[in-house]
């Protein structure tokens, strides 16, 4: 007798856990070029296929080829370069800070530097960034200097955030970049009510926001993606799909079955789904997405495939739960190298003038390093004013805070005569 | 003096507001063509179009994160969530990000949001559509909170809550938008132009967030209340023939701590009534303080009148509502003791 058909509980599982075969077969990938590149105004359900194609400019030859090639300067794919080396580079020494105690926290964003990068530079100055946590290659773009950024990490007396903040959580309002929260998804539909005043008040303006594919699960997604569409918001919505949310692998934020830009055809949003490990693609997706912005045709939903090559944190081991060599089979490559290598292909670019570069940057990082410590650490130097934690819950302290804040000072002053050590020893 | 019940008293803070202050936009389910489901926002978008009064999708978790993106980019917007028992899925932007904003970012970001929420039950809402959940947002550092209980103070307070670069919750207690209510509810309905504070001045002027009112001078005790419940009290009082002193808290952050705590001091005694649910109620919050500056002036343990801590009854209402019958015991209570 045939068993009886009954409901079964389907438990997602990665194609590969450690000590498995990588495996990256779920992933469809179009050739370079494959794409077609619609006009900036074409309504969202006539470019669906894009949604599951994958633009790419870059191919196997290091030669930028089809409709979405960018034709930028190569004076312009140099400073790419430069920007997310820099990113690089100054991951890799803050991760080594926080191997060696001097921050408590870090985050990298190994592999994902052209998302951020191409992105701050197919915008425009006065458009407004929402960052999650692993876009610190924007703050590269927009040029904030490596020292401020040392500082909010070390929580040390020239904090931006006055030591209030987790590291990486930065902020800038000069350079139109809104403050990391550290709850995730929360900016996405926030980006959409700065596009939606944007557009009240009209200005050209427009806003840009990233989640991960993992915290496209949360709800904020969903109603970023209302708004947006009903108001035809200006805005640019990015879904970084590095393949893992911590440990989590994609097929828990639901992308098992279908791309994570196909969502945005069922709310009427154009989804374009690119190779996020692509300079080239990444700025003409964004540059095209940020016309239509601008033309009043309203928001895209831009999914970038990529892939998380470090831990999620400086907390995270990624060997318990994913093959060891993941990173260096992702079959997108590697976006440093590939631009590189397209600059060199051009002509524009050698292997010489690339040590030099990685030269200056790192004397970069070490010099701002040297000057962000002057200001104290977490454990060493000189401190915050503990006072400055009533400061800004309000804009005029309350009574209540000021009582708050009258007690710490008695407790800290008690303290210090009965010659008890401070809150580091 | 014109005479305005609560919604007249609201919209015409918010109409003034639109008109003084073109950073100033209204949004909300149902807020633009129709007007608002308790008429609150009745004209204002005829009057100052679709881009300033805006209807939203239903997504309060949405309304919220727009109007703090809104916010950020420079304008004022006064977000309605159609029922305070609707809240919940915008709470995570409310405490995470509205309240958090300007401390996080060191006073460089911050979203001038007022959310309007009516509050409160008494009108057969059961238990989807009567709660008052103050307590929660009380709570949460970084939001004001504020429940007038008249026209005058509804009005005055919504164009400070407006003003204020802080974030706001207001609350309305919608029993009361019509009229007064003394907790009878077989009793004529009374209308807010039959009360003094049904006199509303037709321009611009504002109640201080933050300050409490002394409603009725009194000797004998004190009674701590805001929203509906200060005319429950005052009722109950009255049936008492207790000379009793009300306060009116008007807004529960930050709380006026001096203006009950002097008025305890003269009168030794002290009862807190509010509507929604006892335990980890606000009322907790008053009586600590009460206990913690004037115990030496106490001639009597502090009594709480609340809501019972079960969700809003459809069918018991008027078992649930703390009613002049729960209020009198309670200042029986404390007049017997000591």
């Amino acid at each position: 007798m045939a068993p009886r058909p009954r409901s079964r509980l389907h438990v997602p599982h990665p194609p590969a856990r450690p000590g498995d075969a990588t495996d990256f077969s779920y992933l469809k990938i179009d050739r370079a070029g494959a794409a077609p590149k619609p006009d900036v105004k074409a309504p969202s359900a006539a470019i669906a296929h894009l949604a599951n194609g994958l633009v790419r400019v870059l191919d196997d030859e290091h030669r930028a080829v089809g409709a979405w090639h960018p034709r930028l300067e190569p004076d312009v794919l140099q400073v790419g370069l430069r920007h997310m080396l820099l990113t690089r580079l100054f991951d890799d020494r803050m991760q080594r800070t926080q191997r060696q105690g001097r921050i408590s926290f870090y985050m990298r964003s190994l592999g994902e530097e052209a998302v951020s990068v191409a992105q701050a530079m197919a915008l425009q100055p006065g458009d407004m960034l929402f960052p999650s946590y692993r876009n610190q290659g924007i703050y590269m773009v927009r040029g904030r200097p490596l020292v401020d950024l040392m500082c909010q990490l070390l929580s040390n007396t020239r904090d931006m955030c006055k030591g209030r903040q987790l590291p990486v959580m930065y902020h800038w309002k000069e350079g139109n970049i809104f403050s990391i929260s550290g709850n995730l998804a929360t900016q996405f539909p926030q980006a959409v009510g700065w596009a939606m005043a944007a557009a009240i008040k009209g200005e050209d303006h427009l806003a840009c926001t990233w989640i991960g594919e993992g915290s496209s699960a949360e709800g904020d997604f969903h109603s970023g993606m209302i708004f947006a569409e009903v108001y035809q918001a200006p805005v640019i919505l990015n879904i970084v799909n590095n393949q893992y949310a911590i440990s989590t692998f994609q097929g828990f934020a639901g992308g098992e079955k279908v791309t994570f830009a196909a969502r945005g055809v069922g709310y009427g949003v154009p989804g374009i789904r690119v190779d996020g490990n692509d300079f080239l693609a990444v700025y003409a997706v964004t540059q095209w997405a940020a016309e239509r912005a601008r033309k009043g045709a309203g928001p895209t939903l831009i999914e970038h495939l990529t892939y998380r090559a470090s831990a999620h944190s400086t907390s995270d081991d990624p060997s318990r739960y994913r093959p060891k060599d993941e990173a260096e089979r992702w079959p997108l490559g590697d976006p440093v190298e590939r631009l590189k290598q397209h600059l060199i292909a051009l002509g524009e670019w050698s292997e010489e003038r690339h040590a030099a570069l990685v030269k200056e940057l790192e004397d970069q990082v070490t010099a701002s390093w040297k000057e962000a410590v002057k200001y104290g650490t977490l454990n060493e130097g000189p401190r915050l004013d503990p006072d400055l934690m009533f400061q800004d819950v309000f804009k005029e302290m309350p009574e209540h805070l000021k009582k708050q804040r009258a007690a710490l000072r008695a407790e800290l002053n008690e303290a210090r005569a009965a010659g008890a050590a401070g809150p580091r020893s | 003096m014109p005479k305005m019940n609560m919604i007249q008293a609201l919209n015409s803070a918010m109409d003034i507001m639109l008109g003084r202050d073109p950073t100033v936009v209204v949004m909300g389910e149902d807020v633009g063509y129709f007007g608002g489901v308790f008429r609150t926002t009745d004209g204002l978008q005829r009057k100052y179009g679709e881009h300033r009064v805006l209807d939203s999708p239903i997504s309060e978790q949405g309304i919220v994160a727009t109007a703090i993106g809104m916010g950020v980019n420079g304008l004022r917007p006064v977000a309605e969530i159609q029922f305070a028992d609707y809240i919940y899925p915008g709470y995570d932007q409310i405490v995470s990000e509205l309240a958090r904003l300007r401390y996080r970012s060191a006073g460089e970001f911050y979203a001038p949001v007022t959310i309007r929420t009516p509050c409160g039950g008494g009108i057969r809402g059961g238990q989807t559509h009567s709660q008052s959940p103050e307590a929660i947002f009380a709570h949460v550092c970084g939001v004001k909170v504020v429940m007038p209980s008249n026209p005058y103070d509804a009005k005055g307070l919504l164009i400070a809550s407006i003003e204020d670069d802080d974030p706001v919750v207001f609350f309305e207690p919608k029993r009361v938008y019509n009229g007064p209510f003394d907790g009878d509810p077989n009793k004529p309905a009374v209308p807010w132009s039959a009360h003094p504070k049904g006199e509303v001045p037709d321009g611009y002027y504002t109640v201080p967030i933050g300050k409490a009112e002394i409603v009725r001078p009194g000797t004998q005790l004190t009674i701590v209340s805001y929203g509906t419940m200060v005319y429950v009290a005052e009722a109950a009082a009255r049936a008492l023939n207790l000379d009793a002193e009300i306060i009116d808290l008007r807004s529960i952050v930050p709380l006026d701590v001096d203006t009950v705590c002097t008025s305890v001091k003269k009168t030794g005694r002290c009862v807190i009534v509010h509507e929604a649910t006892r335990f980890g109620g606000f009322g907790g919050e008053i009586a600590a303080t009460v206990q913690e500056e004037c115990f030496w002036n106490l001639e009597a343990p502090i009594q709480r009148v609340a809501g019972w801590d079960t969700p809003y009854p459809h069918a018991f209402e008027w078992e649930y509502f703390p009613g002049q019958a729960r209020v009198g015991a309670a200042l029986k209570a404390v007049m017997e003791a000591g």
